[in-house]
């Protein structure tokens, strides 16, 4: 149901089409190439729904269509003002075309009535080219935002990479971590099981944080590193709120799911197979290259895919240490949900997101095949 | 066989072998085994057989004393290069690998060409007659087959011996039944030497040529299945190997072969055959096997008692009677089923036993 409602917000055109439903009707008679501007109805049925619009509704509306051109906004709220004063005094103009251009100029301008065209369906796609930088010019057509406007296809580079590079790192350190916790005797395996657990009890924002106080240039790793003379005191690393704190510290936090599953397959399989390895010839090395790394393959992609997919929609961690260029496509949605309130691009981005998702366990069902995962 | 005439081809000499430096799981273990024997190592879970089985494999190493293998010290060789095939409890076979590419796992290592592999692979498959499964996972095969498989991939790469760490245990009994045969022509074949280890010992019995029976980490006796069952040299043997009535008591007189036993309880006196005692006035176990109890009649005059029957057990071919004599009712006697068995529950009855078929042995601890 969440999925359902958020996939219909994301092409949700309709809450405009409830404030101004007469003037887009007017507004498809126009004809753009004999007329400059729209015809004089569309000004009076426009003149019309904000005199008697609903205050909370033509709010709404105008986040919409800000979204759409930038400026909507104030040309509204200010004509809004002039036409309540109007109709408080009674006084209806006679051309309402150009009681709204002496209101505001803009109104004479085309530009924002082609923009008002984008909004005329119930449904649309501007979200989704939002969400890969793309936009509508002023014929309609899908065109790249301005460049100081791109943000959203560099961030969803960002965060398939740093996807992919915290999972090959968890998997490097996870990897020896798991065999030692299904290999080592009982009280020494249980030890580093709860090392392994640790983490999960501590809040997430308080070791996120501690990330923080160790990675930062007046933090404690550089500082004994300067005190051990590896760094002068101007080298200082910088390692927090950039993509390497990002990829420290979301390594460090997903790495339990990548052990975890490792773990619970490889103590599965059972120490003779290794013996049995050697007996026919192998060497160790040759032993765990052809014997027991396969074994292991449904733990790893379990592992893997957990990761991954739990990295790819991170928010918290890259939002605290990852600065302005650590940040992942999580934070941009989080950012759109609570602070511009455009539930529509949010619904985009995460819509993208579930897609990207379902696409990559096609590929993985295809290669691996999700029967050979294996969580426990 | 012979042991003292053949030249030896694995020895154990002198071996210890302690997991924690305190407990030794193996006391001064001195074994040798001929070429082409099939030799099983007997004894309970905890014996020491399995620790000797995995030091002459290579994965444990003894604490004192050295193995030789074909007169070469091989405690420093690492158990790749050991050319010993083995058959592991559980199998071990790979499950991410087909029976063919389990097979050709050893042949690979030892980068063999793969006409050659391919060859070798077939002949072992044809060898445990599971040709046509060459394509399947392990998985997909029933225990026994799985059994068979793990026997062509300990083989097929001939390796000089070949160790079995019971490999039957997980099978139900006809098919063990079975295995046992098979495993028992295949050895006599190819004339491998095969060292064998198992807790069961009808198994024991059926396919060695010499059997070691351990306990508490010594070898309690090493020789052929009859002798183990007919002479047992002590009571652990005695009452591991096959079924046996014991009954306790203090020697009275003894002469060469034979000596006089008061029972505990003062049911009587036993002349026994004299094998594993200490002198007049000790303490003795006395060992008699149920189908050399005669029943109804007082034989040569020696050892004859009377019984009362217990409990009648109808076994087919045989019947089986429990019997409380000199104070044990825990007393078995097996009569072979000709027909002519007539007493029923509650019946007095004379028996006899000759007695060089009870033997006088130490106490158990």
């Amino acid at each position: 149901m969440p999925i359902g409602d958020m996939l219909l917000r994301s092409v949700d055109d309709s809450q405009i089409n409830t404030v101004f439903p007469n003037t887009f009707k007017e507004y498809e008679k126009w004809d753009k190439e004999k007329d400059e501007l729209p015809p004089e109805e569309v000004f009076k049925s426009l003149f019309e729904e904000l005199a008697y619009g609903e205050k909370v509704q033509v709010g709404r509306a105008l986040t919409r269509m800000n979204y759409s051109k930038s400026g909507w906004k104030s040309l509204i709220k200010k004509t809004s003002r002039a036409i309540k004063k109007a109709v408080k005094k009674n006084e209806f103009p006679d051309s309402y075309k150009d009681f709204l251009i002496t209101t505001n100029e803009n109104w004479a301008d085309p530009t924002f009535w082609y923009a008002m065209g984008q909004m005329l369906n119930n449904q649309t796609p501007i979200y989704y080219y939002n969400a890969i930088d793309m936009t509508y010019d002023q014929d309609q057509n899908v065109v790249r935002q301005e460049e100081n406007r791109r943000v959203y296809v560099q961030t969803w580079i960002k965060t398939f990479k740093v996807s992919v590079y915290v999972t090959f790192f968890c998997l490097i350190l996870g990897f020896p971590v798991a065999h030692l916790l299904a290999n080592l005797p009982l009280r020494y395996s249980n030890l580093l099981m709860i090392f392994v657990l640790l983490p999960f009890w501590t809040s997430l924002l308080v070791r996120t944080t501690a990330w923080i106080v160790m990675l930062q240039q007046q933090g404690v790793i550089n500082g004994v590193l300067v005190w051990m003379g590896i760094l002068n005191d101007d080298g200082r690393l910088s390692m927090v709120y950039n993509e390497t704190g990002t990829l420290i510290a979301m390594t460090q936090i997903l790495l339990p799911f990548m052990i975890l599953p490792l773990y619970s397959v490889m103590r599965v399989i059972p120490k003779s197979h290794m013996r049995a390895a050697q007996n026919l010839g192998a060497k160790p090395a040759m032993a765990f290259w052809k014997v027991y790394l396969p074994q292991t393959i449904p733990g790893m992609s379990a592992g893997g895919l957990l990761v991954f997919v739990l990295a790819i929609g991170y928010f918290i961690t890259p939002e605290l240490v990852g600065g302005k260029d650590g940040k992942l496509i999580g934070s941009w949605i989080a950012y759109h949900l609570k602070t511009t309130l455009n539930w529509g691009l949010c619904a985009a981005l995460g819509a993208i997101l579930l897609g990207v998702m379902l696409v990559f366990y096609w590929l993985y069902n295809k290669i691996v095949g999700i029967d050979n995962i294996k969580l426990g | 066989m012979n042991s003292d005439t053949a030249k030896s081809f694995v020895k154990f000499e002198k071996i210890d072998k302690s997991y924690d430096g305190e407990v030794l799981v193996v006391k001064n273990l001195n074994l040798d085994i001929a070429k082409g024997e099939f030799v099983t190592m007997l004894g309970p879970s905890g014996s020491g057989k399995t620790t000797t089985l995995m030091m002459l494999a290579g994965f444990e190493t003894p604490t004192n004393g050295e193995i030789f293998l074909d007169g070469m010290p091989i405690s420093k060789i690492p158990p790749y290069e050991r050319e010993i095939g083995m058959v592991f409890q559980n199998y071990a076979l790979f499950p991410h690998m087909t029976v063919q590419e389990n097979l050709a796992f050893p042949l690979e290592v030892r980068k063999m060409s793969k006409e050659e592999t391919k060859t070798k692979v077939q002949k072992a498959l044809d060898m445990v007659e599971l040709g046509e499964f060459g394509t399947r996972f392990p998985a997909q095969l029933s225990g026994g087959q799985q059994q068979r498989v793990a026997l062509a991939r300990a083989l097929v790469f001939e390796p000089r011996l070949v160790l079995m760490d019971e490999p039957l245990g997980a099978l139900d009994k006809n098919l063990r039944e079975q295995m046992q045969y098979e495993i028992k022509h295949i050895h006599d074949r190819i004339g491998i030497t095969v060292v064998y280890v198992t807790h069961d010992q009808s198994e024991a019995l059926t396919m060695s040529n010499r059997i070691a029976v351990f306990n508490d980490g010594l070898v309690q006796q090493l020789s052929t299945p009859d002798i183990l069952y007919e002479k047992p040299e002590n009571s652990f043997v005695a009452q591991f190997i096959g079924e046996n009535n014991r009954m306790t008591g203090t020697i009275k007189s003894m002469d060469n072969n034979y000596c006089s036993v008061d029972l505990d309880n003062g049911a009587g006196t036993v002349k026994a055959l004299k094998v594993n005692v200490g002198g007049t006035g000790d303490k003795t176990q006395l060992s008699v096997r149920p189908e050399r109890v005669s029943l109804g009649s007082e034989g040569n005059g020696e050892n004859v008692f009377t019984g009362k029957v217990e409990e009648l057990i109808y076994l087919g071919d045989h019947i089986r009677v429990r019997l409380d004599v000199c104070g044990n009712n825990e007393f078995i006697v097996k009569v072979p089923n000709e027909g002519s068995f007539n007493y029923s529950e509650g019946d007095s009855i004379k028996l006899n036993w000759n007695p060089d078929d009870i033997r006088a042995l130490d106490l158990p601890n």
